[in-house]
């Protein structure tokens, strides 16, 4: 009970402490505290982030599914379109070819008929000379009469 | 009670005595055998239990904690980094809810007067017959287990708290700043002849104030593990001297062992408090060292 050194004692020693305190006790306690409180600031952050990320990662592929869906929309048009020009130019050439073979049927057939006039012609002028000259045996010389008969035959 | 023999007045005043070590008034330094011995060495004169055990929880206390701090990391924390840490937020907490200025001294000052304080509070809830015991057996001839029932204690703790907030008070507001407001409040006048009148008033009033604050910090702590470790004290003897006298002695030490027990939980929170009380008036008598009046 009675005041003495230990006074002072006890006041060096407690200067001491706290001295050990402040030099290697809290700064490192408080440094670990401000990191992990960094640290977990940046992880919500990061987590906040992600989540806005997600948000407009799923905006975009509604977007890009939106576009796919109506660039399908038009290829598929765009293909319809094409098909039926394609049917026109199939219908165009087909009636193109029709006509051309028509012609040329036309023609042929016309050479045909031409032909066989021809033909006619030549077996009625020899059937007419035939006949002429059955009838004209005795007066018309076939040698004589020559350029007649050809004449004849011409003209038929 | 260790033997019949010791009156109860000489029980308590052996529990009161510290183990003081000085010189002698024949010259030699010795351990001193009775009160009234270690009263005649006068100042120069070491209670050697006091210093001890506040050395050894000193010691203790910043072992445990500069063992964490060494291997503290910011990842998950293990458990005993998980109570420093839960120790220090709360004093962080308290010492930026009255601390305003800033100053890297406070902090952790007040982290050693909270947990230095509650240690050797704490020695009070030890059996107070236990160490001294063990030391009487040692040949000791007293031993004072609570460093903080010792005045030596906690005045040289709130000196050294004293001289702080002297320091920072110059420091912080210059010579001239610290002794205006000693002598230039509360009282003021416009009137330079009034105002040099209030002067001496003024500097006893504020000399009371500013010297009632190291006493009143150590006082308060003192007083309270003092008059608690009392009533340790008067309850062991009462349940010693009842056994003594054999009066359904069982019933009676039973007694004396709940009521010990129930002292002792109130105890754990006197201990608490006192040290809590310490810290959060020295953080507040820093915070005024570094705020201006005006």
């Amino acid at each position: 009970m009675n005041i003495n050194a230990t006074l002072l004692g006890q006041t060096i020693m407690f200067i001491l402490f706290v001295w050990f305190c402040m030099k290697f006790v809290w700064p490192p306690i408080m440094q670990a505290l401000s990191e992990r409180k960094k640290q977990i600031a940046d992880g919500l952050a990061a987590g906040e982030r992600g989540k806005h990320e997600l948000e407009l990662a799923s905006k975009r592929a509604t977007e890009n599914l939106r576009e796919a869906k109506q660039r399908a929309s038009e290829i598929i048009a765009q293909a319809e379109k094409r098909a039926s020009q394609v049917i026109e130019e199939a219908k165009g050439t087909a009636k193109d070819e029709s006509n051309r073979i028509l012609v040329g049927a036309k023609a042929e057939v016309e050479q045909e008929v031409f032909r066989a006039k021809e033909a006619l012609r030549q077996q009625v002028a020899d059937l007419a000379i035939a006949g002429a000259t059955k009838i004209l045996q005795r007066e018309v010389d076939a040698q004589t009469h020559a350029d007649l008969l050809l004449s004849i035959r011409a003209e038929l | 009670m260790t033997s019949e023999s010791i009156t109860s007045s000489a029980y308590i005043k052996h529990h009161l005595q510290n183990l003081t070590f000085g010189k002698l008034p024949d010259g030699g330094w010795a351990l001193a055998q009775t009160p009234e011995e270690a009263k005649e060495m006068g100042f120069w004169a070491i209670n050697l239990d006091t210093l001890g055990f506040s050395f050894l929880l000193g010691v203790l206390f910043l072992y445990f904690f500069s063992k964490v701090a060494k291997s503290a990391t910011a990842n998950v924390p293990s458990g005993g980094q998980n109570f420093v840490e839960w120790i220090i937020d709360f004093i962080d907490n308290s010492v930026r809810g009255s601390f305003s200025a800033r100053n890297a001294i406070v902090a952790p000052l007040a982290l050693t007067i909270f947990i230095w304080i509650f240690l050797m509070n704490l020695m009070d809830l030890l059996p107070i017959d236990w160490l001294p015991t063990v030391a009487h057996s040692l040949g000791l001839p007293f031993l004072k287990v609570v460093p903080t029932t010792d005045p030596n204690a906690t005045f040289g703790m709130s000196i050294a708290v004293f001289f702080l907030v002297i320091y920072y008070s110059i420091k912080i507001k210059g010579v001239g700043g610290f002794a205006g407001e000693l002598a230039l409040q509360p009282f003021s006048s416009n009137n330079p002849v009034i105002k040099a009148g209030f002067i001496p008033i003024n500097l006893f009033l504020e000399g009371v104030n500013l010297i009632a604050k190291p006493l009143s910090l150590s006082l308060r702590l003192f007083g309270n593990m003092y008059a608690g470790e009392m009533i340790f004290i008067l309850l062991a003897l009462m349940g010693g001297a009842w056994a003594v006298a054999s009066v359904g002695n069982s019933v009676l030490f039973g007694t004396q062992v709940l009521l010990s027990l129930g002292w002792a939980i109130f105890h754990i929170l006197i201990v608490t408090l006192q040290a809590f009380i310490f810290m959060t008036l020295t953080i507040v008598y820093m915070d005024m060292a570094h705020q201006e009046h005006h």
